[in-house]
């Protein structure tokens, strides 16, 4: 986002299908919503649309946003000027796996900057943008507290850390592998206890 | 020098398990100030301790907890910032990550002390997967008695929540969190009032520090006098610091707090000195915000006098010749990383990361990453120079919150250490 | 009662005013120049920082400075309290400062803009800027969208004072409007279409201090200097019916709500009125409207003002000037 001066967000996605939770993750959701006072009900948001952005499609749709609108009771511009705000929130479709490369400082003069391209030469593809097979998508990241194990990826939330170039295409080709099998990884839903 | 307070039990294997922490002693702290003394009493170990929070500001937390609204009949919220995000900053995921109890154990005393009943950990999205480590902690200690009703038989109780943020720096500053927390954008608030009285909800509420809570655990087991007599001067106890940059061993390291520079840079217990045996360049010594300093000023002040690690030392010489502790990430930069880049790229960081409700901080965030961007890309005009030195002043102080002044200070002390090298990459 | 002292002239007021609204019984230059804050909207000001204000003498119990320039729109008068306006030259700086930043992605093109002539930013900056610009990057450029059949958005003029966000919030039912995004790429929310809804959604053009939000029904109609405001009336059944009916000849180009001397309207008006009532069989005209730029206390409608009253000028200052 450097010098660029045209301000063009992405448009909002409407998928104009219904979407839901299923019966375990609204439990959830309401065990959720009974941690803060009652009719504080909105201090759930940002938990439940990172559940909602993993079990609902890897990202935040209209519909989605408006399903959760309705969950905790909000007019839908709530939960859009949220969604809009946080950078872990998307709003359009993603890869299967979102590689979020840092380039702050402090990776960047270990070699993040370097990484960052290797992937970008490897996969054929721009910051933003998604393989055509729908695989990965290339996100630049701000410092994600990792520094002193820089340069620092993560891939849907988990850590890579120390990478270098022959590393990252190593894990790339990992995920590759995996396609089909699901991530070892617990999902938002199960973090909280 | 290496004096563990914090992490004397990190090595332990297993220790983030409740029972391996309780048979090394852990829990013990909070027997004994729920059991045989009173909330004023832990409150009082705390003030003596002279315990400054480790965030990044250095206020002293029993002055911050002794502002907190008693007379209020709304009920009372500690509110444990988890959100650490300043680049160069990774101490608080590292200390939760190894010994979740020591924060719980430290959110207890500081609940009991404070009457709170209702306790949120605040913890950056990023790091998901401390959330349900942090979780687990939690349900182990209630499962123990150390939670929820009616605690070790005593009259107090205490909930602690974990609430995961979602990207967003500016979600550290403590009013923003609480917008966050609330379920908003993470706007800061206009001050006054303070969370002190309206917080939370509008209720009385504290905010601190992983590791400001965590040390309250230290405090109450070895007693805030033998606490206080850590350190020297106001900077007491020990110090978590997350080392980065050109470093043979980046980490976190607990010191005692009046370590040198030197000793912490070179000392083979610390980083190890620097990478490839280059040549020290510069540090900036407390996370991405503090101005940074060239190697000659970050070793020796300006007086000749050695540079320690302590809120005092390192501010000595104020911005001309000084720069802050803050949170302690420590980011050394060798004789072959180039100032403008750096300072272009955290310029970038902050302009990303401004909230965008006030003027200063919105437009001129953006204003300086398109000067220094020209700069790096060979764009330049020497006026530049002096223009971004302008930008910086006009931000500064001027802000709803310090991200502005976060903003100004590497830039303006880029600038004035390294004017040199700005120059080159315009001519 | 409270006494404070902007720029050497003492003043009592109750407690619980700003520094502003102090300044404001005032009138005249110590007046601080606001763009965000908006009396009527609860919960707005302190963002634009166009008031900062330098408070040398905290109070009278604790005589300390603020280190800090301080939001005098935000922040509350304490007894004894010694503010610096005009007389300080560090907020001058700082002032021309926030003008510049106000100004740098600003389209500057009043030319073709309809709010030129009665645009707060165009008065801040003749006012408090500077006379050359030092911006030479590309500005921000945001596409302009419609919204609705009645409100235009000009995002690329938009300050981010919020009023009209909090305008959605406090004067409709159910809010559809809100900011999007952060930092310098935050943006109005386009899902306002549904705020339209709203009886009095149009009042988000008159808290708008420019032209960001326009009345499409006056879209490029006339220069507003060449226009005569006058007040008028009808019988509504949704709002007071006041209006300012703003005529060229025996013809209504435009109907607002009536704003006071900080550019405040005094009294919300419903769609109906604004929109669909153009004929001047419509109203009752009751006179030209007094149009002054630098008013005093006589500054109507602001309940609280009447309460405060200047004590004394302190010797030798100037007197506050009508
Ligand atoms: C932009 C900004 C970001 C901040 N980020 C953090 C953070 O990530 N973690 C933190 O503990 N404090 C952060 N702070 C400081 C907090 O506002 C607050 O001072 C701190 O949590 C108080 O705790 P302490 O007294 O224990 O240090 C930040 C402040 C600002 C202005
Ligand atoms: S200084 Fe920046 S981050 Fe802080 S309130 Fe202002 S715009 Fe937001
Ligand atoms: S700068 Fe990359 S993780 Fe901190």
């Amino acid at each position: 986002m450097n010098t660029g001066n045209s301000v063009n967000h992405h448009l909002f996605v409407r998928e104009n299908k219904a979407v839901s939770f299923s019966d375990e993750t609204l439990e959830k959701v309401r065990s959720l919503i009974r941690r803060y006072p009652e009719g504080r009900q909105k201090s759930a948001l940002l938990p439940v649309l990172h559940i909602a952005q993993e079990e609902l499609g890897g990202f935040l749709s209209v519909d989605t946003m408006d399903y959760v609108a309705s969950l905790l009771n909000l007019n839908p511009i709530e939960v859009y000027e949220v969604a809009t705000f946080y950078s872990m929130f998307y709003l359009d479709k993603m890869g299967k796996y979102v590689l979020e490369v840092c380039h702050t400082g402090p990776c960047a003069i270990c070699g993040g900057e370097d990484v960052l391209q290797h992937i970008r030469d490897y996969l054929h593809i721009e910051t933003g943008e998604t393989t055509p097979d729908g695989m990965f998508t290339l996100k630049e990241v701000e410092c994600l507290g990792a520094c002193g194990n820089g340069p620092v990826m993560q891939v849907n939330t988990e850590f890579y850390e120390h990478m270098t170039a022959r590393q990252v295409e190593k894990v790339i080709e990992d995920l590759r592998q995996k396609q089909g099998e699901e991530g070892t990884s617990k999902g938002w839903a199960e973090q909280f206890s | 020098m290496g004096r563990a307070i914090l992490l004397d039990k990190v090595n332990i294997p297993g220790i983030r398990a409740f029972e391996v922490y309780r048979e090394h002693g852990g829990y013990k702290p909070a027997g004994k100030a729920l059991l045989g003394m009173t909330p004023a009493q832990v409150q009082q170990e705390v003030i003596k301790s002279g315990l400054r929070g480790r965030g990044g500001a250095g206020f002293p937390t029993g002055l911050k907890w002794s502002f907190l609204d008693r007379k209020s009949d709304k009920p009372r919220y500690l509110v444990c910032n988890a959100d650490e995000s300043e680049p160069g900053t990774f101490k608080d995921r590292y200390l939760m990550e190894k010994l979740p109890h020591l924060l719980i154990e430290g959110l207890i005393l500081s609940s009991y002390a404070l009457g709170v009943k209702t306790c949120y950990i605040y913890i950056r999205g990023e790091f998901k997967y401390l959330v349900g480590i942090l979780e687990t902690a939690i349900h182990e200690a209630k499962k123990n008695n150390y939670l929820g009703e009616k605690i070790l038989g005593t009259d107090f109780s205490l909930e602690i929540y974990v609430h995961p943020g979602a990207g967003a720096y500016i979600c550290g500053e403590e009013t923003a969190l609480l917008e966050s927390l609330e379920g908003k954008r993470g706007n800061p608030r206009i001050k006054p009032p303070f969370p002190a009285y309206k917080g939370l909800y509008d209720c009385p509420t504290v905010v601190n520090n992983v590791e400001t809570l965590a040390t309250v655990t230290s405090i109450i087991s070895m007693g805030g006098d033998a606490y206080s007599k850590l350190g020297i001067g106001k900077s007491t106890g020990t110090k978590l610091m997350s080392a980065c940059g050109n470093i043979n061993k980046p980490g976190v390291y607990e010191i005692e707090m009046g370590l040198p520079v030197e000793d912490f840079i070179y000392s083979e217990e610390y980083c190890g000195g620097i990478k490839n045996d280059r040549m020290l360049k510069a540090v900036i010594p407390g996370g991405s915000s503090v101005p940074i300093l060239p190697a000659d000023l970050i070793l020796n002040t300006a007086k000749g006098q050695p540079r320690l690690l302590t809120y005092e030392s390192l501010a000595e010489g104020e911005f001309i010749s000084g720069s802050m502790l803050g949170s302690g990430g420590f980011i050394v930069f060798d004789e072959n990383a180039c100032i403008v880049r750096n300072t272009w790229n955290l310029t970038r960081f902050y302009r990303h990361e401004s909230c965008g409700q006030c003027s200063p901080c919105r437009e001129g965030t953006g204003w300086m990453e398109k000067i220094l961007y020209r700069i790096e890309h060979g764009q330049g005009r020497m006026s530049d120079i002096d223009l971004l030195v302008r930008i910086a002043k006009n931000i500064e102080g001027n802000t709803i919150c310090p991200l502005g002044d976060a903003a100004a200070w590497p830039v303006a002390s880029a600038i004035r250490h390294f004017r040199k090298e700005f120059e080159e990459h315009i001519k | 009662m409270l006494k404070v002292t902007i720029d050497n002239i003492l003043i009592e007021v109750e407690e619980g005013t700003t520094i502003l609204q102090a300044a404001r019984m005032i009138g005249g230059k110590v007046v601080p120049p606001a763009m965000c804050y908006y009396t009527s909207l609860k919960g707005s000001g302190g963002k634009c920082r166009s008031c900062l204000v330098k408070v040398a003498k905290g109070s009278a119990k604790d005589p300390r400075p603020i280190p800090k320039l301080v939001a005098s729109c935000s922040t509350p008068v304490q007894d004894g309290m010694v503010v610096e306006n005009t007389i300080s030259a560090e907020v001058q700086e700082a002032r021309k400062g926030v003008v510049e930043f106000l100004l740098i992605n600003h389209p500057l093109d009043c030319p073709v803009c309809d709010q030129a002539g009665e645009c707060d930013l165009q008065d801040l900056s003749y006012g408090f800027g500077m006379e050359e610009t030092n911006t030479r990057e590309p500005r921000r450029e945001y596409p302009v969208v419609d919204i609705g059949p009645l409100i235009k958005l000009h995002m690329n003029r938009c300050i981010h004072c919020y009023r009209c966000v909090l305008a959605a919030e406090q004067l409709t039912k159910k809010r559809a409007h809100g900011m999007l995004y952060r930092g310098d790429t935050i943006e109005i929310s386009t899902f306002i279409r549904t705020a339209i809804d709203s009886d009095f959604s149009g009042n988000m053009i008159d808290v708008c201090p420019v032209g960001a939000l326009t009345d499409r029904s006056f879209r490029f109609k006339s220069r507003v200097w060449f226009l005569n405001p006058m007040d008028a009336h009808r019988e509504c059944s949704h709002c007071s019916g006041k209006v300012a009916a703003w005529m060229f000849g025996n013809e209504i180009y435009r109907i607002t709500g009536r704003k006071d001397t900080f550019g405040e309207l005094e009294e919300f008006i419903c769609n109906e009125c604004r929109f669909e009532k153009k004929d001047i069989s419509d109203w009752v005209i009751e006179g030209p409207r007094k149009i002054k730029r630098q008013s005093v206390i006589s500054g109507n409608h602001y309940e609280q003002m009447k309460k405060g009253s200047i004590i004394h000028p302190i010797e030798g200052t100037t007197e506050p000037q009508e």
